[in-house]
């Protein structure tokens, strides 16, 4: 299942907060793409990812905004 | 006997990471706490100000996690920590930091995590004497005491100096193979990093905190006396990290963005403030905070002038929009350098 997190106009590490806490509310292999604007989320999305273990899928930049999307380790 | 657990508090430096190391290579499962009080210095004003050149910024909490192979929770405390930053029980440092209850209120907060995931104890990098108002022989046992943590709070880096805690007298963590510094010298936690393997750590200038900074402590001191109350919003907090703030009356003041990374920040707060913005040359966007009448916004447009690229230039052209008013146009001369005291700039 995929889901969305709108973290525009955050700065890090308010991005990773919030993701941390949506992905604690979902299932393993569940697809979870956050929508940012601080490009700090480029560098602490992915470490947060390797360090909680979960999945990094991709990063797409749209014009001003980045799209990160995970899937949920088990 | 299951592998005991410990929580340790990652700021980002060289401390934490040693702390954590050494407690982790006796064989603890170690996980690491990080809090976000609004006033942190790591990350925010690096993503706002990106110079041309920069090296992109990493968190540094996050990347010790990956260095020490061990998880990372980051803890948004800004709302409870602001009654620590309101009323410190044990007052302020230098300017407005209350580290003493900074410290207590973050152990206490990983003392919570700690009975809530069935971990057994807590570890930071404290050091005695490290630090004037946090780290002292007196205040190290009211951080144990008032956070509640009491002897479950191992510090690694100077536990010969101190009693043994719990995870010491339970044989959880050998006290022979932890540490007694003291003082502000870095030498040693230097040599542990060496012999650790640690070759790569984060030296922050100036600390992790803005309350620190007395410029920024300046800046909320003003804000506070301005409006006439002792309070915040995260908000404010964000915005005092950003921009050229100038009062040019006791009514209100002026943000105005120093480069386009501030440009594009103070852009998400634009629906919520009066501002300006020159039309006739390029230039920066600024933030009216508090009532500005007619007369405050003509000097507040010829002072955004002063700082676009028509500063010389007889007539510069702006735009004012005031929220639920339609946008106007004003063009005016830039204020000449002598009329703008430094006493305006906060």
């Amino acid at each position: 299942m995929k889901h969305q997190l709108d973290a525009r106009r955050l700065l890090c590490p308010l991005p990773v907060i919030r993701t941390q806490a949506r992905v604690a509310t979902l299932q393993p292999g569940d697809l979870l793409e956050v929508i940012a604007t601080d490009p700090g989320v480029r560098h602490d999305l992915p470490a947060w990812c390797r360090v909680h273990g979960h999945q990094l899928i991709e990063i797409v930049e749209q014009e001003r905004e980045i799209h990160v999307t995970l899937e949920v380790g088990g | 006997m299951s592998q005991r657990k410990a929580v340790a508090l990652i700021s980002g430096g060289l401390d934490s990471m040693l702390a954590a190391r050494v407690v982790q290579s006796q064989g603890i499962h170690v996980e690491g706490i990080n809090f976000f009080t609004g006033f942190c210095v790591e990350g925010h004003t690096h993503a706002i100000r990106r110079q041309p050149g920069d090296k992109p910024k990493r968190n540094n909490a996050l990347w010790v996690a990956e260095q020490l192979g061990i998880k990372l929770h980051i803890i948004d405390v800004s709302t409870p920590y602001k009654q620590v930053m309101l009323n410190p029980r044990h007052g302020y440092g230098q300017h407005l930091n209350p580290c003493l209850d900074c410290k207590v209120f973050m152990v206490g907060e990983a003392r919570r995590w700690m009975e809530e995931h069935g971990f057994d104890f807590i570890i930071t990098g404290e050091v005695i004497g490290q630090r004037p108002m946090s780290q002292r022989k007196a205040t190290l046992p009211i951080v144990a005491r008032e956070s509640g943590a009491e002897d479950r709070l191992l510090r690694p880096l100077c536990a010969h100096n101190l009693l043994p805690t719990l995870p010491e007298r339970e044989g959880w963590v050998d006290r022979a193979q932890l540490h007694g510094f003291h003082g502000r010298n870095r030498k040693p936690q230097i040599a542990l990093a060496e012999q650790l393997g640690l070759t790569e750590y984060a030296q922050p200038a100036g600390g992790c905190c803005f309350l620190t900074d007395p410029n920024y402590s300046s800046k909320l001191a003003d804000l506070w006396q301005h409006r006439g109350v002792r309070d915040y919003e995260l908000d404010d907090i964000m915005l005092l990290k950003v921009g050229r703030h100038i009062r040019p009356r006791p009514h209100f003041k002026l943000i105005i963005s120093r480069e386009e990374g501030e440009n594009n920040f103070l852009e998400g707060y634009r629906k919520e403030f009066t501002h300006l913005r020159p039309l006739s040359h390029p230039g920066p966007l600024c933030l009216i905070d508090g009532s500005a009448n007619d007369a405050d916004l003509l000097l507040a447009a010829r002072i955004v002038a002063r700082f676009s690229q028509g500063r010389m230039a007889e007539q510069v052209e702006l735009e004012l929009v005031q929220p639920d008013h339609p946008p106007r146009r004003l063009s005016v001369a830039p204020l000449p350098p002598t009329e703008l005291p430094e006493s305006w700039y906060l």
